[in-house]
């Protein structure tokens, strides 16, 4: 049941994104491709009238290993996935774990990771499920056709 | 890759320029007709739209844009313009034509970064184990080679066992398309670490088969009715 939907969703995303492609990419003069692995977060920044936040995570990983944030600090492996909000981050969780004034520059400086276009979506940029061309194949059940 | 023909066909949006056909033919924003390309007298054409040359390949543009052009950073924001670009960043690492087109495991050994396991103390060294596990495939591609030890000088073994993968040999069940989905490997392949595309298939299936190694024969195939 979860496989078909998480199927289900992958196919309407790749159709969306398609059909996105084909009206964004056709016009406009913007990159197809930007930065891999920028992510995107806005759960709630658009809905308080603030910029969505851009984490650069090439950025970061040029700094830290992986295991830092991911392990030591608890970071989901899902963009949009650890609910941050500005409470949580003020409180040293999260961004705020570093974005204290003392590992890094401090929260004051909100335009920096409000940096996002409005209305942009969370997601981590240029991955693959979002670069497929038409959905990825269905593994064939071995015994059946 | 060449490099100018790269940027010139950036920022070219829909238009049908394979990279073998000559640069002239560039600039211009509609399909090219073949006519403009063997460069013979251009008699009238009507290619229709639905037949333009590349119906679904996008052409990779600039891979490494500065914030305020990679189209989701907002330029009218002031302080997008005091953020680093990758290109900065990047300047003299190995490069490699998938992902962000630079080789993290080659910039890590070599020492061109030297990236902290832990938050504060820039002392800790990580725990890094180098054991290959080996994955044969049932297809024809090159059996996949699980190396450790480029893992673990990035992650923690918690983030991946047990949640991910179970920690015994062949437990797991892989295939590419979960892998595509973003599951198993594609956790982070194609997220973060280097994508899963026809230039890095064989860093994953590095052990080349057999020299007689054939791949198995369909059953439809052994008794195929109209043959
Ligand atoms: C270190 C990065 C960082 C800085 C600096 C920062 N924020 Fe945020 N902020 C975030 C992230 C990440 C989120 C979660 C975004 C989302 O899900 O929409 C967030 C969410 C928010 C939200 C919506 C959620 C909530 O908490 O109500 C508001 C409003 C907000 N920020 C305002 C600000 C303001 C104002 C400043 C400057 C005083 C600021 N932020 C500085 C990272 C940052
Ligand atoms: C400085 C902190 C930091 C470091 C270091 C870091 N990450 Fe992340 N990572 C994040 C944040 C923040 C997100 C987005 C989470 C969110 O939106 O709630 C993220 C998201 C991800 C995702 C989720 C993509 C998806 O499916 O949506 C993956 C996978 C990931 N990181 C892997 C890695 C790997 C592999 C490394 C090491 C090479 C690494 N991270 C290093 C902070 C970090
Ligand atoms: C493990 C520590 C750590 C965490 C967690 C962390 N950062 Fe950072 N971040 C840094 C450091 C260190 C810098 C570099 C600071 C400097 O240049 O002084 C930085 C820089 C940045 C930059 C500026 C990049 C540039 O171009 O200069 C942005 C934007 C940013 N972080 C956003 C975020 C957001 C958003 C989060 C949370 C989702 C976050 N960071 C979490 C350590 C962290
Ligand atoms: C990037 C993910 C990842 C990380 C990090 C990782 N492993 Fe693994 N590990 C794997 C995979 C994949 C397998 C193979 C599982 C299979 O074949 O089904 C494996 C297999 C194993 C096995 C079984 C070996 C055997 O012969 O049966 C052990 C033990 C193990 N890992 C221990 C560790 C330890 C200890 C660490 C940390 C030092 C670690 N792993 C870090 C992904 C990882
Ligand atoms: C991130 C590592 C990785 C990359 C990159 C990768 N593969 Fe795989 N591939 C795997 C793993 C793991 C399996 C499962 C092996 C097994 O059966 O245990 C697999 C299995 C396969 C299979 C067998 C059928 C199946 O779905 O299980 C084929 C065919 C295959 N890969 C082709 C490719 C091609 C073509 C590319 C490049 C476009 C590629 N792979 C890139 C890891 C990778
Ligand atoms: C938790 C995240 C994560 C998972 C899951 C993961 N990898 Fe990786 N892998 C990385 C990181 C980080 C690197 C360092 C290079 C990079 O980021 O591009 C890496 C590097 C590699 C390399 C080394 C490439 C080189 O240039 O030498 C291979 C091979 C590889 N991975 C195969 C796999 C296979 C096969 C699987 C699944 C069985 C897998 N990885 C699962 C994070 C992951």
């Amino acid at each position: 049941m979860k496989d078909v939907t998480t199927r289900l969703t992958a196919y309407w995303k790749a159709a969306a994104l398609a059909l996105v492609a084909s009206v964004f990419w056709g016009v406009s003069p913007q990159p197809a491709h930007a930065e891999y692995g920028d992510v995107i977060i806005n759960n709630y920044s658009d809905a308080a009238g603030m910029r969505p936040a851009v984490f650069p995570h090439w950025y970061h990983r040029i700094r830290f290993r992986c295991n830092v944030c991911h392990a030591d600090l608890g970071f989901k492996f899902k963009a949009g996935g650890n609910k941050i909000t500005m409470a949580k981050i003020i409180d040293g969780k999260f961004c705020g774990a570093c974005h204290n004034g003392e590992i890094a520059w401090s929260v004051e400086n909100c335009g920096l990771c409000h940096s996002g276009k409005p209305g942009t979506p969370t997601h981590i940029h240029g991955s693959t499920v979002q670069r497929l061309v038409a959905p990825t194949y269905k593994p064939v059940q071995q015994g059946t056709n | 890759m060449n490099k100018t023909i790269r940027k010139v066909a950036g920022g070219a949006g829909l238009l049908a320029v394979s990279l073998a056909l000559p640069m002239a033919a560039v600039a211009q924003a509609v399909p090219v007709t073949s006519a403009e390309v063997t460069g013979s007298t251009p008699t009238k054409m009507n290619v229709s739209n639905a037949n333009v040359f590349n119906r679904l390949l996008k052409k990779e543009t600039d891979p490494n844009p500065d914030p305020w052009e990679d189209g989701y950073h907002d330029p009218e924001n002031e302080a997008t313009h005091a953020l680093q670009p990758p290109k900065v960043a990047y300047e003299g690492w190995p490069r490699t034509p998938f992902g962000n087109h630079v080789d993290w495991v080659k910039a890590l050994n070599d020492g061109l970064i030297n990236p902290r396991y832990d938050r504060v103390d820039p002392t800790v060294e990580p725990l890094v184990m180098d054991l290959d596990i080996v994955r044969p495939v049932r297809a024809s591609v090159p059996d996949v080679v699980f190396p450790h030890k480029p893992h673990t000088e990035w992650l923690h073994c918690s983030n991946c066992h047990p949640k991910i993968f179970i920690p015994q040999k062949g437990a797991n069940q892989i295939n590419m398309s979960a892998i595509l989905l973003g599951k198993k490997c594609g956790v982070c392949h194609g997220k973060v670490s280097f994508p899963v595309t026809t230039k890095s298939c064989k860093l994953c299936h590095s052990k080349p088969k057999p020299e007689d190694w054939e791949p198995p024969v369909s059953e439809a195939s052994l008794k195929n009715p109209w043959r």
